[in-house]
């Protein structure tokens, strides 16, 4: 059964001049992990506003647990937990009084369920009195994770919890996710390509569309293109000259190589390297695309500006 | 590079809230025309260590020269000579992209005439000819970053530094962003920039990671895997930050 069903839909700002969402339609199974991967501008926070029931679609159809998100938002909102973008806690009640509170709103106690926010409340409790508002920016999120949780929603819905959180905090948000998917579906969003792996299935998204969706392997396994790996000493120098080659669909930097994209066959790598052969300390290797590669393969021809 | 002028010299330099010790006697030196990447985990103290540095926060032990001046004594000589941009705060939403444009050329000192022939070549190297009068805020997200970033370097300053500065932009524009970086850096302006895109640190000449407050590590990105017999600055950067006493901002 999907727990998520969304059939075309499009939401509109400033009378239609600005389409958040384009028509956009998928489906999330019971118990899976799914993430909507796409920058700023992509759509993703419309598309959780209005599964949240917190927006009006201008047209299209939306189910929660197969509830209608117009006609039974009141039912919806009992069943899912939502931690917005934005810290949405209140800053002047502790760490437990936000808790507690959010428990109460649901009817619920802590303690009755506490068995799905332990993991993560463990690492709050030393700090159960402080207020919300001087905790660091990790341990915020881990409180609204949790009062997103205390509840026990059917589905919880993240709204980039992890944005501007330093690497490390962002593995251990995402170890925890895992650990509550057996037992919960997660549609969570954000902005870091690397994330994208740690899904089941994933829409890429970009202008309120969604560019493909599929497993991550799925994605990478569809993308068509030869990838290479080139590095050199004058690596700037090096974009620019591979970009003034023919047939070249794509050369940006990845860390400390370029990634060298193009249609397969079109260049070999002895040709490559007699076309640089001004450069030196070349080193071409062929790669093995990553989600990043293949996000960038899609946007590509709208990456004018 | 080593052998160019030192614009950044840090010395013990610290700063104590209360009983916190926020930034613990760090010592480092960025030489001119280096792009040098400060990062640390949430809380490690590069955003006091940074607001020390642009002459808005005081030291509480140690000292630092920016740009050939006192961080402490001469703070105000200290901002005419640099650029900084983050990502909280850079440009002003509610009005247009020239009146920005006109705002911070004005406050960075430059004259009208000045004034007029950067703000047309600026329009116009940013290809925003045609939004002169757009409202900033109607701007996509990787123009506002294009826009803040050439205005933090309008008066042509020593160094320019840049506080998570592509955050939440495509993986094109962002690359994009990092060549504006690049070329910044040719033409001699020193970058001092914090990141939590590990890949970003690989594009920097050297980069320190800061963990508690203090520099545990620092050297060229190639350097630091040979020395942490690591194949990615991503791998380094959770080693270290794994062994954090302190977590929070």
């Amino acid at each position: 059964m999907s727990a998520v069903i969304v059939e075309h839909i499009t939401k509109t700002f400033n009378k239609g001049k600005i389409k958040a969402l384009d028509n956009v339609s998928f489906s999330v199974q019971e118990g899976e992990l799914f993430g909507l991967i796409g920058p700023d501008g992509a759509g993703k926070t419309s598309l959780f506003r209005i599964l949240t029931t917190l927006w009006l679609a201008d047209s299209g159809k939306a189910e929660v647990k197969g509830l209608d998100v117009v006609q039974d938002y009141k039912a919806i909102r009992k069943r899912i937990g939502y931690m917005p973008g934005k810290f949405s806690l209140y800053q002047d009640l502790t760490v437990e009084e936000n808790l507690s509170f959010f428990a109460t709103l649901f009817n619920t106690t802590i303690r009755e369920n506490y068995d799905l926010v332990k993991d993560i409340y463990v690492q709050l409790e030393p700090f159960k009195d402080r207020k919300a508002g001087k905790l660091s920016g990790g341990m915020k999120q881990k409180l609204a994770l949790c009062c997103a949780l205390i509840h026990k929603p059917d589905v919880l819905f993240l709204d980039e919890p992890t944005t501007g959180v330093d690497p490390v905090s962002r593995k251990e948000f995402w170890e925890m996710l895992r650990r509550l998917q057996s037992r919960i579906t997660i549609i969570v969003s954000t902005p870091y390509m690397d994330e994208a792996t740690l899904c089941d299935r994933i829409a890429l998204m970009q202008d309120g569309r969604i560019m493909q969706l599929d497993t991550p392997e799925g994605i990478v396994r569809s993308f068509n293109d030869t990838l290479l790996s080139i590095r050199g000493n004058d690596m700037f120098g090096l974009i620019g000259a591979i970009r003034a080659l023919p047939e070249i669909s794509g050369c940006y930097a990845f860390g400390e190589s370029l990634h060298v994209r193009f249609p397969a066959d079109a260049w070999t790598e002895t040709g490559l390297r007699s076309a640089l052969e001004q450069f030196s300390g070349l080193v071409i290797e062929p790669i093995t695309p990553g989600i990043e590669d293949c996000f960038m393969a899609l946007i590509e021809p709208h990456a004018a500006h | 590079m080593q052998h160019t002028e030192q614009v950044i010299q840090a010395v013990n330099l610290t700063k104590r809230f209360g009983e916190f010790t926020a930034v613990d006697h760090i010592n480092f030196t960025v030489h001119q025309g280096e792009v040098f990447g400060f990062l640390g985990a949430n809380g490690a103290g590069k955003t006091t260590a940074m607001k020390m540095l642009i002459g808005i926060s005081t030291p509480t032990e140690g000292s630092a020269t920016v740009a050939g001046f006192d961080i402490a004594t001469q703070s105000e000589s200290v901002k005419q000579r640099i650029g900084y941009m983050s990502q909280k705060f850079s440009l002003y939403e509610d009005i247009p992209v020239m009146e920005n444009i006109r705002f911070f050329g004005g406050i960075y000192g430059l004259r009208s005439k000045e004034l007029k022939t950067k703000a047309a070549a600026l329009l116009e190297t940013l290809e925003m000819g045609s939004h002169a009068k757009t409202l900033v805020r109607d701007l996509p997200l990787g123009w506002k970053q294009k826009l803040a970033f050439s205005l933090a370097i309008i008066h042509e300053p020593k160094i320019v530094f840049l506080d998570e500065p592509t955050g939440g932009v495509d993986p094109i524009t962002r690359r994009k962003f990092w060549e504006l970086i690049y070329a910044a850096a040719a033409r001699g302006i020193t970058v001092f920039v914090t990141t939590h895109y590990m890949d970003e640190a690989e594009y920097c000449n050297r980069i320190s990671i800061m963990v508690d407050g203090r520099i545990a590590a620092m050297d060229t990105p190639a350097n630091l895997k040979t020395q942490f017999q690591s194949t990615s600055i991503d791998a380094i950067f959770t080693q270290l930050a794994r062994g954090a006493q302190r977590s929070g901002d």
